[in-house]
């Protein structure tokens, strides 16, 4: 029991240092946004796996959900106005 | 090339930091003393089903308060620094932006007000499930984000947010003070009778505590997408 939560902590934090340094060293930024949002979620489903709900949804909600889409509406917003 | 070494010193560094406090970690048996009084306690004290939700409102309330200044502050400088181009350009700024797609605008319809309620549901609920005022708020907020990304000209009342923002402010603090007169301090859950315990009416003041600071919450995020919906070409 307590090697399988090894195993799953194990895989999901080499999938996030891996989201991490997709997020860093991707060239097109819409990638990178969304692989900085996957390191969020992925943090989230392990805090879940840690018996911490309440700090899970806080990640889900802010870390994976507006900052995200925030760093798309900014985007959208900057090349919007490279076009003028 | 110095740069790059100092770098990878201070990674370095970090690293042996996380080291030492990883070797010198062994996993606890049993709660210590304060999560054991707060684990015994809750469940006859404050009557919150959900122990998190009993220490973030109650035990260290005056903590919540001041995250949700710290938030308000923010909101209050993003308003300060984006609002100000706002006022001359006013709407003579209606560019024509390229259509956002039928798919989003469709779903947008459907998805919006259940995101709402969604919101709605985890801060009403903060003291029996997970979740609470400031997931709750950040939910509603997204549902504005959403609408924002459909309808980027879309405008947005600044006055309601403000007043909602302002109003739950002030009764969460008014419901703090009231907390030192019938019960036995400030932002003490008790001045409700604490009904049945797992209950939606239960555990006291705590219900309209996390419900007035998903209010709040939520119309701080708000203000900020919309000041910065609202400060294109500036």
């Amino acid at each position: 029991m307590i090697d399988l939560m090894l195993l799953v902590t194990i895989f999901f934090a080499i999938a996030m240092i891996g989201a991490a340094l997709v997020a860093i060293r991707v060239k097109q930024i819409s990638i990178a946004m969304l692989a900085a949002g996957l390191v969020s979620l992925l943090a989230s489903v392990m805090f879940l796996f840690f018996a911490a709900p309440d700090v899970a949804m806080t990640e889900a909600a802010i870390g994976s959900g507006l900052t995200t889409f925030l760093f798309f509406f900014v985007l959208g917003r900057v090349r919007g106005d490279q076009r003028d | 090339m110095i740069k790059r070494f100092i770098v990878l010193l201070f990674l370095l560094g970090l690293g042996l930091v996380f080291a030492g406090l990883l070797s010198g970690y062994s996993a606890d048996n049993e709660l210590n003393l304060t999560g054991r009084y707060y684990a015994e306690h809750t469940a006859q004290d404050i009557g919150a089903a959900n122990i998190v939700t009993a220490i973030i409102v109650t035990y260290r309330g005056l903590d919540t308060l001041g995250e949700v200044t710290v938030l308000f502050l923010t909101a209050t400088i993003v308003a300060v620094l984006l609002g100000r181009g706002v006022a001359q350009k006013g709407k003579s700024l209606q560019r024509d932006l390229p259509k956002s797609g039928e798919l989003l605008t469709t779903g947008s319809f459907l998805l919006v007000p259940l995101i709402l309620l969604l919101g709605a549901y985890v801060f009403i609920n903060g003291h029996l499930t997970p979740g609470g005022g400031f997931q709750g708020g950040a939910i509603v907020a997204s549902a504005i984000l959403l609408m924002l990304l459909t309808d980027p000209l879309r405008h947005f009342s600044h006055r309601l947010i403000s007043i909602i923002e302002s109003i739950s402010g002030l009764f969460f603090l008014g419901i703090g003070v009231l907390g030192i007169f019938l019960a036995g301090g400030f932002l003490d859950n008790r001045i409700f009778p604490i009904g049945e315990f797992g209950s939606l009416f239960s555990a006291g003041a705590i219900p309209v505590i996390y419900s007035l600071i998903g209010l709040k919450v939520g119309a701080e995020f708000s203000s900020m997408l919309v000041n910065f919906s609202e400060t294109e070409g500036s």
